[in-house]
């Protein structure tokens, strides 16, 4: 058997945002949004990216679409470094990454028709043009269970399940490798959410499409997701295979995340745990050591100082913690 | 109204005006609320369960909405017909509320300490000076530290979670009778959600004061709640005890609901691939029509010709558990 293909390999990722203040705006500080993070991905594979708000989950899914600029690190898209490409070198890897949003309504131009939205990049990229194209759309409609005659209609008419739904299609166009999903599903009640999530395994599944799938929502992470990675203020605590992280989860975040969260099962009421106090600090000032050593009932002397490496403690799962 | 019962809703209906005609938002809701208890209202956008408390607490904006019939019986007051002025007397004293988004609900020009204290003076009829030592108190309570110093902060200096306790800490300020919360912990990142549930729970038992929980998580009612209704465009669908709901839900739209969610606590994965989950399909009917029959039969998987054309009654279950739906074994 030969060796998963990796599609998007990214190493030592970092992206401070600058403070500007006073007089001259001069730059007064960072907000280091994302401080030093590595990861690959697999052709058929999900990896997903948890954390809280600010975390830096979505600034990676950005930085990776080459939406905002690197400070430091690589991205590798199968095969070929897109890190410092200029905007116009960069045109045609794009075909091969495509993102799908939270709100897909806010990305979608009011005055034209679905059709038109959907059949944009084929034209952008010179795949089709035409009858062509719009036989392609008509197929890219079916494929996300949408009826062909929806191509007419405009954003406002769709439901919010639908309009995902486009979003979609629009980034299956191009035939990706590899898909950025911004919480997708956040959005969306509980019975259109299924209907996505089972879209997007399909699709998956066909297509051997590689996912990074960026949620704050841990159950449906352990639904989507062969991989996940747990993220704090900035960084990557711990990385593995999924059915490791609920099962033996090592990091003391992960454990908090895991031992925070609600089931809909009155009968494990009390076993929930609000293991951490306090609030996340700020990215524009994250504590010295481990950053999660403020909120982290472990915390040592070491902790306070020494940042701690992600180290692999067994094959494939890796963990930035001292005490571990 | 048996003397448990502190809040009695029945037969409520609240319409909206639009261009699109007239939104039934709530469409024939009645239920219970017994002093000191935790009930659940759940359900997805547009269900209802949002309108359902901005009623109760009479909220809802006279330009385009109004209470069109039905009752609101709370203290010997029927709040759907009470004017404005007796009901601003109530709103923040015996019935209180909290919020999905604590920064829409505070006034960003005043510090805390003076919010909380506006409404102890208001409704207690105390001095400035023991009305801020109230909000001193409360913000103690709900367990912010450094409550004194945090008195004269703005709420722009206060982070996500702080703030909802602020609101929890003015909600709970005079000492209500019914607390109203809808969706309070929905913009919470997970570790303060778990934060903010056992403060309110863990106030429940200090105060006494009961709680009407709006959610759209079943997570979050499955963990709080002692009893839950789950409504389904504008109606009321089913009501029971929480572990009779969870444990053997009726309505085919609450078991529709618990087989999309995915699962944390269960590993459903079976030999390597991940199982589909469960879709509820179709769209929620539109509700600038009257619906004639079942509201959910047309995503419904049991749905009869008689389910199409007639409304189904609420049957008792036994042990508190309701359900409106003719197909439901009770």
């Amino acid at each position: 058997m030969s060796a998963p293909k990796t599609v998007l390999e990214v190493s030592g990722l970092v992206k401070h945002f600058p403070i500007r203040g006073g007089l001259l705006q001069r730059q007064v500080g960072a907000v280091r949004a994302v401080d030093g993070v590595g990861f690959s991905i697999a052709r058929g594979e999900t990896l997903g990216l948890v954390g809280e708000s600010g975390c830096g989950k979505s600034t990676i899914g950005k930085t990776v679409l080459k939406l905002i600029e690197p400070t430091a690190g690589k991205i590798v898209l199968g095969g070929q470094d897109i890190t410092t490409l200029k905007p116009g070198a960069m045109w045609p890897h794009r075909k091969r990454i495509q993102t799908i949003f939270q709100d897909p309504y806010s990305s979608m131009n009011p005055r034209l028709p679905a059709g038109t939205i959907v059949g944009e990049p084929l034209e952008n990229f010179g795949i089709a043009q035409g009858r062509e194209r719009d036989e392609r759309v008509a197929q890219l409609f079916q494929r996300v269970g949408l009826r062909p005659d929806a191509m007419r209609k405009y954003a406002h008419e769709f439901s919010g399940g639908q309009r995902q739904r486009l979003g979609i299609a629009k980034a299956l166009s191009v035939s990706p490798d590899v898909i950025v999903a911004d919480e997708p599903v956040s959005a969306l009640d509980v019975s259109v959410q299924a209907q996505v999530l089972n879209l997007l395994i399909d699709l998956q599944e066909e297509l051997g499409l590689a996912y990074l799938f960026i949620s704050h929502d841990l159950a449906v992470m352990r639904h989507i997701s062969h991989r996940i990675a747990v993220m704090y203020l900035g960084r990557i605590v711990e990385i593995t295979d999924k059915r490791t992280l609920f099962s033996t989860p090592l990091h003391p975040y992960t454990e908090a995340l895991l031992s925070a969260a609600t089931a809909p099962d009155p009968k494990r009421r009390g076993k929930r745990k609000a293991i951490v106090q306090g609030d996340v600090p700020s990215p524009a000032k994250p504590p010295p050591g481990c950053h999660f050593h403020t909120r982290c009932p472990y915390a040592t002397a070491e902790c306070k100082v020494v940042s701690p490496a992600l180290r692999e403690v067994a094959p494939g799962h890796h963990v930035a913690c001292h005490l571990r | 109204m048996s003397a448990a019962t502190l809040l009695e809703v029945r037969d409520l209906h609240t319409q909206f005006n639009t261009l699109d005609g007239v939104v039934r938002a709530v469409d024939g809701v009645s239920f219970d609320l017994a002093r000191g208890e935790t009930l659940g209202i759940v359900g997805e956008s547009g269900c209802g369960k949002s309108v359902t408390a901005l009623s109760i607490l009479r909220l809802i904006p006279p330009e385009t909405g109004r209470i069109a019939s039905g009752s609101i019986h709370f203290e010997g007051h029927d709040l759907a017909t009470l004017p404005e002025d007796e009901m601003k007397r109530l709103r923040g004293h015996r019935i209180s509320m909290i919020f999905q988004e604590p920064m829409t609900s505070l006034n960003p020009v005043l510090t805390v300490g003076t919010q909380i204290a506006e409404n102890v003076v208001r409704h207690l009829g105390v001095s400035w000076k023991a009305a801020r030592e109230r909000a001193f108190e409360m913000l103690d309570l709900v367990r912010i530290a450094d409550a004194r110093r945090r008195l004269d902060e703005y709420p722009h200096q206060l982070s996500g979670g702080m703030r909802q306790r602020v609101m929890i800490a003015m909600a709970l300020s005079c000492d209500p009778q019914v607390l109203i919360a809808d969706e309070p912990t929905t913009a919470l990142d997970v570790t303060i959600q778990a934060q903010i549930l056992d403060l309110m729970l863990e106030l429940k038992e200090k105060t006494g004061t009961a709680i009407v929980l709006i959610t759209h998580d079943l997570g979050v009612v499955a963990e709080t709640a002692e009893r839950v209704v789950v409504m389904y465009a504008g109606r009321k669908v089913e009501e029971a005890p929480v572990m009779a709901l969870f444990e053997r839900p009726l309505h085919p739209y609450t078991r529709g609901l618990m087989a999309a969610i995915p699962r944390l606590d269960v590993d459903a994965e079976s030999g390597g691939r991940r199982p589909r989950l469960q879709e509820i399909p179709g769209l929620v009917p539109r509700l600038t029509q009257p619906i004639v029959g079942c509201a959910f039969a047309s995503r419904c998987g049991l749905a009869t010709d008689r389910c199409r054309a007639e409304a189904p009654p609420v049957v008792d279950a036994g042990g508190g558990h309701t359900v409106a739906c003719w197909e439901a074994r009770v």
